[in-house]
């Protein structure tokens, strides 16, 4: 046990690269999205060729991006894979809830006007943090 | 589950740190199951009698209703 602190800087040095991994593909994916819907509207003019392949290079990035994710919680420990899935698990079931209950509220006139895919992905990523921050108290 | 974690670990005079990276798990795992809070899978459940030398059920008991 004398080097526990040489095996505990390691793991954190593993878990740290992981997270900065994650948060470089998660960057790359946003950074895409946003060329591919600003791109098309202010450098090429919303020419087919280049959309297409905007959108290819988006979805390749949006692939590596789950796959890091993958890994990232192939590499985590038991408890924090529970705390991180019970989060996504939360925030799938917000997600549709919420999602499906959303889109009525324009057809059953409740809302006036069309509702947005940003505003559900913005209540799925808050939900995300909320879960996986109380997940971590629970088990503190 | 109720477990003997504490005890069994300060016989040998380790901390939280020591447990959770002979277990290659991190300290808030360690801490989690050895409150009784996050029971280990069967894996992790067979390794932490490994490192103590026990059977599982010398370590592990069942909490009843």
């Amino acid at each position: 046990m004398t080097d526990s602190k040489h095996n505990e800087t390691i793991c954190t040095q593993q878990n740290n690269t992981n997270n900065f991994q994650l948060a470089l593909w998660t960057l790359a994916w946003v950074a895409s999205t946003a060329f591919l819907r600003f791109g098309a509207e202010y450098i090429w003019d919303y020419q087919a060729a280049y959309s297409i392949i905007a959108l290819i290079t988006h979805l390749a990035l949006g692939a590596a991006m789950i796959m890091v994710n993958v890994k990232h919680l192939s590499n985590i420990d038991e408890l924090q894979r529970k705390i991180t899935m019970d989060a996504m698990c939360i925030t799938l079931g917000v997600g549709l809830i919420a999602g499906i209950a959303y889109e009525q509220l324009e057809d059953i006139k409740l809302i006036t006007f069309e509702p947005e895919i940003n505003h559900l992905i913005m209540l799925m990523a808050i939900t995300y943090i909320i879960a996986t921050l109380i997940g971590n108290k629970k088990y503190q | 589950m109720k477990n003997r974690l504490k005890v069994l670990r300060a016989e040998r005079d380790w901390t939280q740190a020591d447990l959770a990276n002979a277990l290659d798990v991190s300290r808030q795992t360690a801490n989690a199951i050895e409150k009784g809070k996050f029971d280990p899978s069967l894996p992790l459940a067979f390794k932490i009698a490994r490192l103590f030398t026990l059977p599982v059920e010398e370590i592990f008991f069942d909490d009843p209703p």
